[in-house]
């Protein structure tokens, strides 16, 4: 049995990286006492399938994870229970909202999704400026950028990846820095935008404040879905009271 | 300022692994400080990838923290690229659990393991905002303490600490914090400082430094004296009775980030008695204190179901060693059969086929790689060491080794051990071949890799006495070492850099002049010299120029047996003559069986603190002991557990 589990990281937790992540995860795995599938070979390690890495310092509301089950023992599972098992053994601040069983056939989540929605704080400029150089960057039709790839300089155009933008106003009052506060829809594939490459894309390039990533979308036929169906989600990532 | 989290958040965007300042660990407690608690901001001056472990600082912080009187946090050496912010901003070094200023804290503990760290302790004490000289500070500043290994000559650093902890740690930081706690509660008056440290110096295991007077006659010391009467001649280190009252560390902290040793470890027993003359830990740990295997068992199985590792670590000097370890092991190895699986380790491997049968027995999985220390080339040079593996040990091993499914091998030696000729060198490339040889039957292509340490004498060992090599003589041995192995197929060499091995070499038997050599490193900028890519030999040979000290005198020197050694005014429980009779043993070549299943030698270790070895089982080990297969009879000199041993201190 494969199931996908959604989690929020938020808070200082950010500041960890991808790869200590799935190393919380194979330990949470281990003290919820899931029967988790296990890998063949040497050196025998839990199934378990990541969605895209979050950048380290990032935030996130909605994570992915998929883990494979061993049957019978996980038909007898509680799945509406597994979020509060899980994130009592998860590090502080990263916390399970849902979880549903997918078909084996789905999609890997690093193929499967396409686009992600991001909240990015971008100091010391007001949303009206913002919303200037915002309105330039969507009215341009090539945005050329110098990329690192395999250690070369490459020439690289983000505006096709670059699918919405829209100014929500000021920075919270808890930003560290104040600023404007942008919402971004920016493409995985074929190639990702990152949030900082959309910055260094303004004129003036601007600098990268809080970030997070509020959602993952999963497009198929032309709609849009994320990847838990909506009547799994035990919370929205609102109710969870992050931030 | 209570709290430098919404300065410091900003700038870890900027700086490499930031998940090592933001605390989080599973086992981590919430501190909740007060006027009327003592304050310890337990340190370890390194990064916190190779801080965090450190299993002293863990059953320190456990202890403290479950007091009403005391709260106890955490603080690591930032990285130079958070240094560097840290100090554009004035913002002072932190904990990690709050993120509070270190200035805050009533103490600052510090864990010295490896005397390269000096000028990182140095460092964290000014970024705290505290004077580095004790004489300095004043009676708001905290009080800045060290125990740990490096602490039984604290000689080098002692200008810089107000006070010294030699031995176990677990009875005498109760002692401090009740004295430091009337300090806080009489409100550090002007003057107080002073007091309080004579205060402290009463408390057996505490060494105050500033309430010593050194005397030189020339370049020779001849004597560190009290400048009070009340104040100790000689001060004894801590010894802990019975580990089984110390079932720490009960949560052991779970790092976010990726740490050295990142598994869960149980400490199995304290001390060594197989008298390896060079085993500064083995002279200094004694008398042997096995913990209860049912406890032990309670540990593992409890830390690894709250933990979620998949590893766990048996840890002590010589696991292998402990009484009745092949069904520990297999109990171990039963209880998580059913559950996913866990890897058992032993940190350091007997050198013979019980050894191998036991790892056999745990590493059912990840079967790349096994090490053995027989640390000399020849059984001449291993005499001399007190490490007396035969060659028909190690040979069976490897072989038992390779016959289980083992392909690779690492041998660990040292080089520049008294005595020592170039027929020694060349046996540890002999060794190495014959262990190639061995596997060829085993296996297409066999590897055995070969590491080599440039011996440092250390205090309170039996080669206190002894002028270690020079860094030409050890980069030479080096070399006919490599050439001499150039051409034997499945051997590499691999050496650690003799620069280091000077520099070790002179802090780790030097007196309190080398302080001011320490201070000046560190102010050029010499920090994180335990980093091959940082350290800075220059730095410290320009530092002693300036200073008039000549590193040969300090390094390379014999010692006579009446010269007053920096550390005499300390004691480790042995008899000064007794590790001078090893010496004259060693540099006869006489080897020195295990006092666990013979008589006694009379150390010191278990007389002078009325305590003995506590042993799960009178038997000793197949083979005997330290392997030369001698008959020890079935009676031995041991107490086994159970019997309550007689207490030191108060």
């Amino acid at each position: 049995m494969r199931i996908r589990v959604r989690f929020s990281k938020t808070g200082k937790i950010r500041f960890s990286s991808h790869r200590d992540m799935a190393r919380c995860w194979e330990r949470a795995l281990r003290r919820a006492e899931l029967p988790v599938a296990i890998t063949e070979g040497f050196s025998p390690r839990p199934k378990m399938h990541f969605g895209l890495a979050l950048s380290t310092g990032h935030e996130s509301l909605g994570e992915y994870l998929d883990i494979d089950l061993r049957e019978p023992e996980a038909f007898a599972l509680d799945l509406g229970e597994l979020p509060e098992r899980l994130t009592p053994v998860l590090p502080p601040g990263v916390i399970v909202e849902a979880v549903s069983i997918i078909e084996r056939s789905e999609l890997s989540l690093q193929e499967a999704v396409t686009v992600c929605t991001w909240r990015i704080e971008i100091p010391g400029v007001s949303p009206e400026d913002l919303n200037a150089a915002v309105q330039t960057m969507l009215d341009a039709t090539t945005l050329p950028v110098i990329r690192e790839r395999k250690g070369k300089e490459v020439a690289d155009d983000i505006r096709p990846g670059i699918l919405g933008l829209r100014v929500l106003g000021a920075t919270p009052p808890d930003a560290p820095e104040s600023g404007a506060l942008l919402e971004a829809e920016l493409a995985t594939q074929p190639r990702s935008v990152r949030p900082s490459e959309l910055l260094a894309a303004f004129d003036p390039p601007r600098n990268e404040g809080r970030v997070c990533r509020t959602h993952q979308w999963i497009i198929t036929d032309g709609a849009r879905r994320e990847p838990i169906p909506a009547h799994a989600t035990s919370r929205t990532p609102a109710e969870a009271g992050v931030r | 300022m209570t709290d430098v989290w919404p300065q410091l958040e900003p700038l870890l965007t900027k700086v490499a692994k930031p998940a090592r300042y933001i605390g989080l660990e599973d086992g981590a407690r919430s501190p909740h400080h007060a006027p009327e608690k003592v304050a310890w901001l337990l340190s370890y001056p390194d990064t916190y990838e190779i801080g965090l472990p450190n299993q002293g600082l863990q059953i320190l912080y456990e202890i403290l923290n479950e007091r009403l009187d005391a709260v106890a946090e955490r603080a690591y050496a930032p990285w130079s690229d958070l240094e560097g912010m840290l100090r554009e901003r004035n913002i002072p070094l932190f904990s990690i659990d709050s993120h509070r200023p270190a200035a805050l804290f009533d103490l600052i503990g510090f864990n010295l393991s490896a005397e390269l760290t000096y000028t990182n302790l140095l460092n964290m004490v000014d970024l705290a905002g505290v004077p580095v000289r004790s004489a300095d500070r004043r009676p708001e500043h905290p009080l800045i303490l060290a125990g740990g290994h490096c602490t039984y000559n604290p000689e080098p650093i002692a200008d810089f600490l107000d006070l010294v902890v030699l031995g176990d740690g677990e009875e005498v930081i109760a002692e401090i914090t009740e004295v430091v706690r009337e300090w806080k509660r009489s409100g550090r008056t002007d003057g107080s400082r002073e007091n309080v440290l004579r205060e402290l110096s009463h408390i057996v295991g505490v060494y105050v430094p500033s309430m010593y007077e050194v005397t030189y006659e020339g370049a020779d010391l001849v004597a560190v004296t009290p400048r009070y009467p009340d104040v100790p001649e000689r001060v004894e280190k801590r010894t802990v009775a019975d580990l089984a009252d110390f079932p720490y560390p009960k949560t052991q902290l779970v790092p976010i980030t990726e740490v050295v040793h990142d598994r869960l470890n149980v400490e199995v027993f304290r001390g060594c008695t197989r008298g390896c003359r060079f085993c500064q830990a083995g002279m200094i740990t004694r008398p042997v204190r096995e913990r209860p295997a049912e406890q032990v068992r309670t540990m593992v199985e409890e830390g690894l179901r709250r933990t979620g590792y998949d590893e766990v670590a048996l840890t002590s000097l010589s696991t292998a060693d402990f009484s009745g370890i092949e069904t520990l092991v297999g109990d171990i190895v039963k209880s998580t059969d059913d559950g996913p699986p866990v890897s058992v380790s032993l940190p350091s491997l007997r050198v013979d086929a019980f050894g191998v049968g036991i790892a056999t027995q745990i590493q059912r999985a990840r079967r790349t790689g096994l090490t053995f220390a027989p640390e000399a080339g020849t059984w001449r040079m291993r005499q001399v060491i007190n490490k007396l593996i035969r060659e028909e040990d190690l040979y069976s091993a490897v072989e038992a080794a390779y016959a289980n499914g083992w392909r690779r091998m690492k041998l660990y030696f040292l080089t520049g051990l008294p005595t020592e000729t170039d027929e020694d060198t060349l046996g540890i490339a002999e060794l190495a071949r014959n262990c190639v040889q061995l596997g060829k039957s085993h296996t297409k292509s066999p590897s055995v890799t070969v590491s080599v340490g440039g011996f440092v004498p250390k205090p309170f060992t039996p080669f206190q006495w002894f002028g270690q090599n020079t860094v030409e003589e050890l980069r030479r041995k080096i070399n006919l070492l490599r050439d001499d192995t150039r051409k034997s197929h499945g051997v590499q060499v691999k050496w650690h850099d003799p620069k280091a091995t000077l520099v070790e070499g002179i802090m780790s038997r030097g007196d309190r002049r080398i302080g001011a050599v320490i201070e000046d490193v560190w102010r050029q900028g010499g920090t994180f010299q335990e980093w091959n890519e940082r350290f800075d030999l220059d730095l410290w040979l320009s530092a002693m120029a300036s200073h008039g000290i000549n590193p040969d005198w300090y390094a390379y020197r014999h010692r006579t047996e009446h010269e007053v050694l920096p550390w005499d005014h300390l004691s480790a429980g042995l008899h000064k003559d007794f590790l001078w009779q090893d010496w004259r043993d060693a540099l006869a070549e006489v080897g020195l069986p295990d006092c666990r299943w013979t008589p006694c030698y009379d150390c010191g270790a278990c007389t002078g603190y009325s305590i003995e070895h506590i042993v799960a089982s009178a038997t000793p080990p197949a083979g005997g002991s330290q392997g030369t297969g001698q008959d020890l009879g079935s009676s031995v000199p041991v107490t086994l557990l159970g019997r309550a041993p007689v207490k030191t201190g108060s």
